[in-house]
């Protein structure tokens, strides 16, 4: 559906202090899929999206929508295949000098259509975004929220079969990026169209995103389905990321305490996502086994839907019963790892 | 001395009838002139829609210079030009060609300015709808602006009145010349206050209505 191959985006490229903000970007985003890319500021997550719709040419490399390669292509094919690729903007970027109908009828506008199907076409874009009420409004008037359904209204409007998404909720309070995700979501069930978006907030990524990729520094460092990136992110930053919305650290003073008792073979971190969460694990081992069970800490969290449980238990008894216990457990399907003094 | 008024209110509206004339004219010519002049300044420049190096650096030189000279010595510069143009270098009629030299340049300033000011975002979302150039300046651009636009174009118009009047002055006919030529010359104060006021109403007026047309564009 769509494909970034090699991507190189060098800024200033010849100058005094050239910037290469995107280096070798390989990427595929599959037809109805929800794609994120998240990375921290300067990472160059704009640099990307901006590549994918030409708004910034590549360097090098190229971008390929529907087997079309992008950069390939004259001025006039470009903007052709562009109204087959709607955007949302962090600042929305609505025109001030028109309405919510007008902003949304600006593509329709540009593609020439008739004003009666522009009428039509619109209301029932503002309909879909559950504005109707607001067609007169003036982008003033509205909330942020309220600009972002407009936004992606108007996006909508030459029924694209891609959506990029530039860091679409970054500009909006908690609630109301709720309820735009949700928008977009609606968006990819009811609509199939396949979103591609970037992001710094790690919760976009868990509540909407199929696969992620975590770019940094013009690199895409890990790359993953979303579930399998939450639970076992195998970089630093990943780590650091998934951090942010899923605080799996160990309390300092616990950590220490139970470390300092001496005994080996006792702190584990218990990891269970999906089906295995809704299984009564602990209360089977304490059934099954002669051993103490104490839980020093755990969260349990929706992973796009999934539940997906981080635990950490002290088990105290026979050092061989623990070994049994640690050998169930991983009999069933869940992830047990020591924690050691360096947890992670 | 007694100051004779029977002579004065002709005299008068002739010399407003050859004001009005300078103004509406030079003004007319210097939009249709300096409105495409900006929309080129802003489009061609680094980074805009259309770039082209070329194009941006003769009319950035071209619009500095003019806008260098002051407006007295643009007139007597520029006379083979009129001449060309009109014919004679004086009268009213003449009087436009370098008023057009000097208000042309400065509207290219202030669209450009205020095309500048546009939302960057407003032209990246009109490329990646797939907009063309030209829809991109006539759709998005100047609609954006427009409230500005109108604030430029009533500074404009004003600093085209002070010239008219200065134009007067070297044989321009209109009120500069009646406050020159009566009011200074003369000795009649009466003529020079009442052209003074005359000019200030006229202004009051104009950056009245800019206002209000750009507030009601603006809608704030
Ligand atoms: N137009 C430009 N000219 C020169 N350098 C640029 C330009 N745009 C971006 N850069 C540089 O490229 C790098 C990546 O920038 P980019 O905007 O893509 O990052 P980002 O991940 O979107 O960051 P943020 O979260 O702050 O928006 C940065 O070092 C930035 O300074
Ligand atoms: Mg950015």
């Amino acid at each position: 559906m769509l494909i970034l191959e090699g991507i190189r985006k060098v800024y200033g490229e010849g100058g005094d202090n050239p910037v290469e903000a995107l280096k070798d970007i390989n990427l595929e985003v599959k037809k109805g899929e929800i794609f994120g890319v998240v990375g921290y500021s300067g990472a160059g997550k704009s640099s990307l999206i901006r590549c994918v719709n030409l708004l910034e040419k590549p360097t090098s490399g190229k971008v390929k929508v529907n087997g079309t390669d992008l950069t390939k292509l004259s001025p006039k094919k470009l903007r052709a295949e562009r109204k087959k690729i709607g955007m949302i903007f962090q600042q929305f970027n609505l025109l001030h000098s028109k309405t919510a109908f007008g902003n949304v009828a600006m593509p329709l506008i540009i593609e020439g259509y008739a004003k009666e199907d522009i009428d039509k076409k619109v209301r029932k874009l503002l309909s879909f975004v559950g504005l109707e009420d607001k067609a007169d409004h003036y982008p003033e008037q509205l909330s942020g929220g309220q600009k972002q359904r407009i936004g992606i209204a108007r996006a909508l409007a030459t029924d694209p079969h891609v959506l990029l998404c530039d860091e679409a909720t970054s500009a909006l309070d908690p609630d109301t990026t709720n309820a735009v995700l949700e928008l977009l979501k609606q968006v990819r069930d009811e609509l199939g169209i396949t979103i591609l978006l970037i992001t710094h907030e790690m919760n976009v990524i868990r509540d909407i995103c199929d696969r992620v990729a975590v770019l940094d520094g013009g690199v895409i460092v890990e790359q993953d389905s979303t579930i399998n990136l939450f639970t076992e992110p195998k970089t630093a930053i990943a780590r650091s990321f998934v951090r942010t919305v899923l605080n799996d650290a160990l309390p300092e003073a616990t950590l220490k305490k139970v470390l300092e008792k001496g005994e080996s073979n006792s702190v584990y971190r218990i990891l269970y996502k999906g089906e295995s969460a809704n299984d009564p694990l602990l209360s089977d081992v304490a059934k099954k086994f002669k051993i103490d069970i104490n839980v020093i800490y755990g969260t349990i969290t929706e992973i796009q839907g999934q539940p997906f449980g981080n635990i950490i238990v002290e088990l105290n008894g026979d050092p061989q019963e623990i070994n049994n216990v640690v050998d169930y457990i991983k009999g069933r399907q869940v992830t047990i790892k020591e924690v050691k003094s360096d947890a992670v | 001395m007694q100051f004779d008024w029977s002579w004065f209110w002709p005299e008068l509206f002739g010399a407003l009838n050859d004001t009005m004339y300078m103004i509406i004219v030079a003004f007319l010519i210097s939009i249709l002139i300096g409105i495409p002049l900006g929309i080129i300044l802003v489009i061609t420049r680094e980074n805009g829609i259309l770039e082209n190096k070329a194009v941006f650096n003769i009319l950035n030189i071209v619009v500095n210079v003019l806008r260098s000279i002051p407006f007295i010595i643009l007139i007597v510069a520029i006379i083979p030009v009129t001449r060309l143009i009109v014919g004679t270098s004086i009268g009213t009629t003449a009087a436009i060609v370098p008023l057009v030299f000097y208000t042309a340049p400065y509207i290219g300033r202030l669209v450009e300015n205020s095309l500048l000011e546009v939302d960057p975002g407003t032209i990246e979302l009109a490329e990646a709808m797939g907009a063309t150039p030209w829809q991109i300046i006539w759709k998005f651009l100047l609609p954006e602006a427009l409230g500005s636009l109108i604030l430029s174009l009533t500074i404009a118009i004003i600093g085209l009145i002070g010239a008219t009047a200065m134009a007067g002055a070297v044989g321009g006919g209109g009120i500069g010349d009646l406050a020159i030529s009566y009011g200074y010359n003369q000795f009649q104060t009466e003529v020079m206050v009442i052209t003074v006021i005359i000019l200030v109403i006229m202004v009051q007026f104009i950056q009245s209505l800019g206002n209000y047309l750009s507030k009601k564009i603006r809608r704030s």
